[in-house]
């Protein structure tokens, strides 16, 4: 890790990164962090972040927005909640991370391909059926990220339909009209930040 | 007891075995399950990395269809029961949040004034049902058979199960009202990494490794767990668990519902027992 301090100069910072999530209920308590570290000690991936969660915080405020938007840490987030949970000024931070990624996805910053291509293949999956479909989800998110992996993931997916684990049939819901345009609805009045 | 069932869409590929094994024993305890009419899918975690209103509005439907008939929502699969159970909570304390969710939903001719009551089925099995019915079931008390409490973490938090995110002990419960043991074990709520077993895998493999190693530790027989995604991880890459770790795991992964029916003395084709990598099958000799 390199030993020379990073010099910032006030016209790199960009202190809206807080102001463009804060819509999202609950998101506006990053302000209370106190840095106690109990996300960072509490989370079961921190260890492989080089911003942990409690830096991300800090980096947040600081205006550091490049290096938060670009850093793995918000990809490395399982959003399983522990964090969160144990905060003690109550800041859900796993709405946080969620708000990062959304942002990070529309602004296509580095490390957000993977995500992105999982997440866009399952919204696509549940436009058209309503459900998700788990061999579709599999075989599509593989094709976006890594085509040439099929060789190493076909195995576990023979296997899965041996068990009778992944039905080829997909169910599409009865209104699934009215579905679409509740997403279609929602993605006009979500996606703010 | 009446209840609107959720499957959710694991239930209908990956974790089959589980819809299987609560259809087996909701008979026997006296459940009826009245699946939820034209439900969708969730969202998952995926949703919420790209639209917040979208992911409220999937769950909100779900909501909105129950409400019609009174009856309270049960989910066996730990990520919807999250879902459902954020969404209501939000929609009660953000009226903003709320607005913009009631517009989508009148988008498809659907309103839903909240008030409907999610539990999961593990939460439905030990507080509705009861620990003293599920006791009179058992057929083939699980003697000395020891079970790894894998609760994971949507069932836990933080809209969860119980007031104690951390300390749940409502799965020991059940595992000992079967006859079999509940070893201690910590890794009970940490996660196993959900979807980044698809787009970080090494982590993915590391979180399970650590829930096998705890539960070979303890000295577990089998891992029980409470959600598809916790055992589609630990199970079916396991293999690759211990390529990447040169370990030699082979523990079993068993949702709870599968083990009330092997008390209950149910066949376990009807339990799906054997759709799994390391079969459970073997724990049939257990107890009877």
């Amino acid at each position: 890790m390199s030993t020379q301090p990073t010099v910032l100069y006030e016209k790199s910072l960009d202190l809206d990164l807080l102001a463009e999530i804060s819509h999202v209920p609950g998101i506006e308590k990053v302000r209370h962090c106190i840095q106690c570290g109990t996300c960072t000690g509490s989370c079961p991936v921190s260890w492989a972040m080089e911003d942990t969660p409690r830096k991300v915080f800090a980096l947040i405020r600081a205006g550091m927005r490049d290096r938060v938007l670009d850093g793995t840490a918000i990809w490395t987030c399982a959003s399983c909640y522990q964090c969160g949970a144990r905060c003690p000024k109550e800041i859900r931070i796993t709405e946080v991370m969620y708000a990062l990624k959304r942002r990070a996805i529309r602004e296509g910053r580095e490390h957000s391909k993977s995500a992105q291509a999982l997440s866009k293949s399952f919204v696509r999956l549940v436009t058209k059926y309503g459900r998700n479909h788990e061999i579709s989800l599999m075989a599509e998110f593989m094709m976006r990220t890594r085509p040439f992996g099929a060789l190493r993931e076909a195995p576990i997916g023979m296997k899965l339909m041996k068990q009778g684990r992944l039905p080829l049939g997909a169910h599409r819901i009865r209104d699934i009209e009215g579905l679409r345009r509740i997403i279609a609805k929602a993605e006009e009045l979500g996606g703010q930040e | 007891m009446k209840v609107a069932y959720y499957p959710g869409c694991s239930l209908h590929a990956t974790a089959r075995a589980y819809d299987e094994s609560v259809r087996a024993i909701a008979g026997p305890v006296g459940l009826e399950l009245e699946e939820v009419d034209d439900w969708n899918c969730c969202g998952a975690t995926a949703y919420m990395n790209v639209n917040e209103i979208m992911s409220f509005s999937l769950s909100a439907r779900n909501l909105a269809l129950v409400a019609k008939t009174g009856l309270p929502i049960v989910a066996p699969c730990s990520a919807c029961y999250a879902n459902l159970r954020k969404t209501e909570k939000y929609l009660s304390e953000f009226p903003a949040l709320k607005s913009k969710v009631d517009q989508a939903l009148a988008a498809g001719g659907i309103r839903y004034d909240g008030g409907v009551v999610a539990k999961h089925m593990l939460e439905t099995i030990v507080e509705d049902v009861g620990l003293d019915k599920v006791r009179s079931l058992v057929k083939h008390p699980l003697t000395g058979l020891k079970v790894a409490p894998y609760y994971g973490c949507q069932i836990a938090r933080p809209y969860g199960i119980q007031e104690n995110g951390e300390e749940p002990v409502m799965l020991e419960q059940l595992i000992e009202a079967l006859g079999a043991t509940a070893v201690p074990y910590p890794m009970k709520t940490v996660c196993c990494g959900g979807s980044l077993m698809g787009t970080r895998e090494e982590l993915a493999l590391r979180l399970c490794r650590n829930i096998l190693l705890c539960a070979q530790q303890a000295g577990a027989d089998c891992i029980a767990v409470t959600c598809p995604l916790c055992q589609m991880n630990v199970d079916t890459y396991q293999g690759r668990v211990n390529s990447a770790y040169g370990t030699s795991f082979r523990i079993p992964t068993v949702y709870f519902s599968q083990l009330m029916g092997l008390a209950f003395g149910l066949d376990a084709k009807a339990l799906g027992l054997s759709r799994a990598e390391v079969p459970a099958t073997a724990l049939l000799a257990t107890g009877t």
